[in-house]
């Protein structure tokens, strides 16, 4: 039964970053992946946040933990559309770009993991 | 359009649940400091979407397998979030493994399952 709760948190997260992908590419040129650019920071930020919130013992049902965090955010973000992005820039001989991106989701990935995890919602010790 | 939504939804649906399969399986296997579990996701992920992204070009197909299935069954938040306790802990150097295993391998096996699908095209 966990199975149908992590699908349907599958299917909200893949839509919310199929969406992202389709929203930015009608606002900047077609050249950089900002969708799952963006997809991949937030993700990582919100997972942090929600994972600090319920290991503060915040009662929550075990299934809707499951289906929001490894369901939703886990399918927000991707590394495996993040590896072949990479690859195209490589292809096409943009290592400035290829460079960049990499970078970027590199720091930012770990930074806002660590800031919604460490810094945000910390149980104040009595 | 709501053709694509669906292949979407419906790709993510399978690829999250694989993912949770798979992860749990490879975690309870393979015990160590490094969470293989999500690194083997990622890494066998990274080579399929670059094998379908060789092999095919039908936008029906990226869209079900790529963007819904792969793209839900492959993960960026929960990697991140292993790395950075990894690190806050005493496992740095664990966690260092970690980020430098699923960078590097994630990107040289989408080459792999690229030049896989590019070479079997054809067939």
């Amino acid at each position: 039964m966990n199975y149908v709760f992590i699908g349907i948190g599958g299917i909200v997260g893949s839509l919310l970053r199929y969406f992202l992908s389709l929203w930015t590419n009608h606002l900047w040129i077609h050249t950089f992946p900002y969708g799952t650019l963006v997809a991949n920071l937030t993700g990582s930020f919100l997972l942090g946040i929600f994972t600090r919130v319920y290991s503060n013992n915040v009662k929550m049902n075990h299934r809707l933990v499951l289906s929001i965090s490894t369901g939703a955010i886990g399918s927000y973000t991707t590394m495996s559309t993040f590896s072949t992005e990479m690859i195209k820039f490589v292809d096409k001989g943009e290592f400035g770009l290829a460079f960049l991106y990499f970078f970027i989701s590199l720091t930012g990935g770990l930074a806002a993991s660590w800031v919604g995890y460490f810094y945000t919602f910390r149980k104040v010790r009595t | 359009m709501l053709f694509h939504i669906c292949l979407v939804g419906i790709g993510g649906f399978f690829g999250a649940i694989s993912r949770y399969v798979v992860t749990s399986y490879f975690q309870r296997k393979l015990q160590g400091k490094i969470p293989l579990g999500t690194l083997s996701v990622n890494l066998i992920g990274s080579f399929l979407l670059g094998y379908l992204l060789g092999k095919t070009e039908s936008n029906e197909l990226i869209l079900f397998l790529g963007t819904g299935f792969m793209g839900a069954y492959t993960t960026f938040s929960t990697f991140n979030l292993e790395a950075v306790k990894l690190l806050a802990s005493k496992e740095k150097t664990a966690g260092l493994i970690y980020i430098a295993a699923t960078y590097a391998g994630g990107i040289t096996l989408a080459f792999l399952g690229m030049l896989a699908g590019t070479i079997g095209k054809g067939v």
